[in-house]
């Protein structure tokens, strides 16, 4: 789950982190009357879900009030990357000398956190990384004793901050830790960090993602969560809690499995065909479930045909079989052709309850690719 | 032959009285596993299908001898679930459980250096050898004995290729699937050597997906230390950059590592055939043997 900078902000200002003076608004109006209040000049930042709102014109820095109203009608109601902007952070303008990046994630390669600080700040950090890693200091952290403070000060000192602000850095930086283990974060960063004029240092930026996995210990974040969709397609496959992702193509899968789903894909792919979809019913599916599946792939107007292919573990064939036949009877016409390939437990069962004048069944993965693909090319023609 | 489990294996299942360890209880049983205990704390005393119930792990290994633990536990209380399969002499655990938040499993990870107990998965569906023992959800039924090892980060996967290679007589030493987490016990390199020093296993399948290193590091413990054959298979290909296809693990960075591109080369630097399609897994596996 992601933290809209506000958010992150509000619970960095809380930890202790400083922050420069801002608001959230949602009209160009309250935008203009926030930065009259602030004080010019003001950043005007875009809060949506997406990387790189600088490049993309989502952040915006105003010296008065026209520009202020120009900007935040500008952003206000923008597309970004397929997000509509619904709303802005109006935020007090940062005299600064330098920027630095400083943040936490998980290494997986090493199975344990680590902490991460650079002189080069506010750019794209996933570049530095790439193209000049000794540009990150990096401090691998014991998750069983956290980041010590030695620890900290030694990534601050090794990535070449300045002395002046070594002590203010590292102890951004152990705050940092505290807040990525004790809220769960997948990742925590500062980009940039910015050093004043004054010799301060301010969080310009917040980035603040959560372990979806362990929202159940942080009910308080799982209520801040404002999800935001590319389209209605990912917003339904969301009430539906599937694992969804939309592409290019015209050829709808539903499976159960990731490898399994990843692996149809390719499929479609190898044999001439472009999938529309990665959709994982996941393990243990129900019938109700199974018919939600074809709800969502018959709603994408780019699928032309559909593969179903389930190899059932904890899954069962009947379960499948018999959300397949409840999807398909409801219809007096099915709208695209569908093709099953059902293997695993309780295939056989699902086999004799599938009602196979609605669908194609072959027995083999390949076999129902081919006929899928074969299917979706005679629709589109 | 097998590794790591067989029919001596003695099996504590915790979490036996939820209902995914009382069904897969009865499904490892009626494969031929010998369940002998359950644990669950404050069931205590009870009988799941006639076997009994400790507090506590500690107590199913003093009172009947478990060596290997399977793990049913739901996600909040599931890596206290592993620490205490851990803390025991257990030679083994399974932890079946999909869902545990990343640093819990960092603090597993911490503790599993520490132990000889080994663990498979979080997020995995277990480990078979075909004809004697499961621990796990795998469908025992398309699984039959033979000389090829297998292994894999997914569960539906696994199955698959499985399927691909039984149909064509291909029998299996040991299939594990070592799960799609960030943060796994057992990976693609500790599985692998064991399958390079156990006679019985003529070559190995290997199925990973996007995401992470643990492909590349296997590709090149293959180059160095294995002299059985290994066929791969890489799902994922056609993933777009960034999205998350289900597994928390199969996302790809976008940064040139972790992509099915990258996997693939790798392999096929240390003599690794990866197929496009698991027929042509198959295919590969046959020509070895």
């Amino acid at each position: 789950m992601k933290l809209h900078e506000y958010q992150a902000k509000d619970i960095f200002a809380d930890a202790g982190i400083p922050i420069p003076e801002s608001q959230l608004a949602t009209s160009v109006d309250d935008a203009v009357s926030a930065a009259e209040s602030i004080g010019y000049p003001v950043a005007i930042k875009a809060q949506v879900h997406v990387g790189g709102r600088g490049k993309a014109g989502g952040i915006k820095l105003a010296s008065d009030a026209d520009e202020a109203r120009e900007y935040a009608d500008d952003i206000l109601g923008m597309d970004l990357k397929g997000y509509t902007v619904e709303q802005v952070l109006v935020e007090a303008g940062v005299d600064f000398t330098n920027e630095l990046y400083v943040g936490v994630t998980m290494d997986r390669g090493e199975g344990k956190p680590v902490a991460m600080v650079s002189t080069q700040g506010g750019v794209n950090i996933e570049e530095v990384a790439e193209e000049n890693p000794d540009a990150i200091a990096r401090e691998h952290i014991d998750p069983a004793f956290g980041l010590h403070p030695y620890q900290a000060r030694r990534a601050v000192y090794d990535a070449g901050v300045d002395q002046s602000v070594a002590r203010g850095v590292s102890s951004i930086l152990t705050t940092l830790y505290d807040l990525y283990e004790e809220r769960d974060a997948s990742d925590i960063e500062i980009n940039p960090v910015m050093i004043t004029s004054d010799g301060d240092v301010v969080a310009a930026d917040a980035v603040m993602n959560i372990d979806d996995d362990a929202l159940f210990r942080q009910p308080d974040l799982a209520e801040m969560e404002e999800e935001t969709y590319e389209d209605d397609l990912e917003k339904k496959a969301g009430e539906y809690g599937f694992d969804y992702v939309r592409l290019d193509g015209n050829v709808g899968i539903i499976g159960n499995g990731a490898g399994l789903v990843m692996t149809t894909l390719d499929l479609v792919d190898y044999y001439g065909g472009k999938p529309a979809n990665f959709l994982d019913i996941g393990g243990g599916a129900k019938a109700e479930r199974v018919t939600n599946a074809l709800d969502m792939v018959f709603s994408d107007e780019n699928v032309d045909a559909v593969v179903f292919n389930i190899f059932g573990g904890i899954t069962r064939g009947d379960e499948v079989a018999k959300g397949i036949n409840e999807a398909l009877e409801s219809f007096d016409e099915i709208p695209k052709k569908v093709v099953v390939r059902l293997a695993g437990t309780n295939a056989e069962e699902g086999m004799e309850i599938l009602n196979t004048d609605l669908v194609e069944v072959e027995e083999t993965l390949e076999d129902a690719v081919q006929r899928a693909v074969e299917n979706a090319q005679e629709a589109s023609q | 032959m097998s590794i790591l489990v067989d029919d001596d294996t003695r099996v504590v299942v915790q979490g036996i009285t939820g209902g995914e360890g009382k069904f897969h209880t009865g499904q490892m049983e009626e494969y031929g596993t010998n369940v002998v205990a359950g644990a669950v704390p404050g069931k205590g005393g009870q009988e799941v299908d006639g076997i009994p119930v400790y507090d506590t792990v500690d107590e199913a290994v003093r009172e009947e001898d478990a060596d290997a633990s399977v793990i049913f536990v739901p996600p909040a209380f599931a890596a206290d679930a592993v620490f205490e399969a851990l803390d025991t002499d257990l030679d083994l655990a399974v932890a079946i459980t999909e869902g545990i938040p990343t640093q819990d499993m960092a603090k597993v990870n911490k503790r599993l250096s520490e132990v000889d107990t080994r663990l498979i998965g979080p997020n995995c569906p277990g480990i078979i050898t075909p004809g004697e023992a499961k621990l796990g959800i795998l469908p025992g039924n398309i699984f039959t004995d033979g000389n090829v090892g297998l292994v894999s980060r997914s569960g539906t996967l696994t199955y698959q290729v499985v399927d691909n290679l039984t149909a064509r007589g291909i029998g299996q030493t040991t299939a594990i699937g070592i799960g799609g987490d960030p943060i796994i016990g057992t990976d693609f390199v500790d599985a692998l050597a064991l399958f390079e020093e156990d006679d019985e296993t003529e070559a190995v399948v290997m199925c990973g997906e996007i995401g992470g290193e643990d492909e590349e590091e296997a590709a090149a413990f293959i180059d160095e230390q294995m002299d059985t054959p290994v066929a791969g298979f890489i799902a994922g290909r056609t993933a777009p950059p960034g999205k998350r296809m289900g597994h928390a693990g199969a996302i790809v960075s976008g940064s040139g590592t972790g992509t099915a591109e990258s996997k693939i080369s790798a392999l096929n630097d240390a003599g690794v055939p990866v197929g496009d399609t698991p027929e042509e897994v198959a295919d590969n596996i046959e020509s070895f043997l």
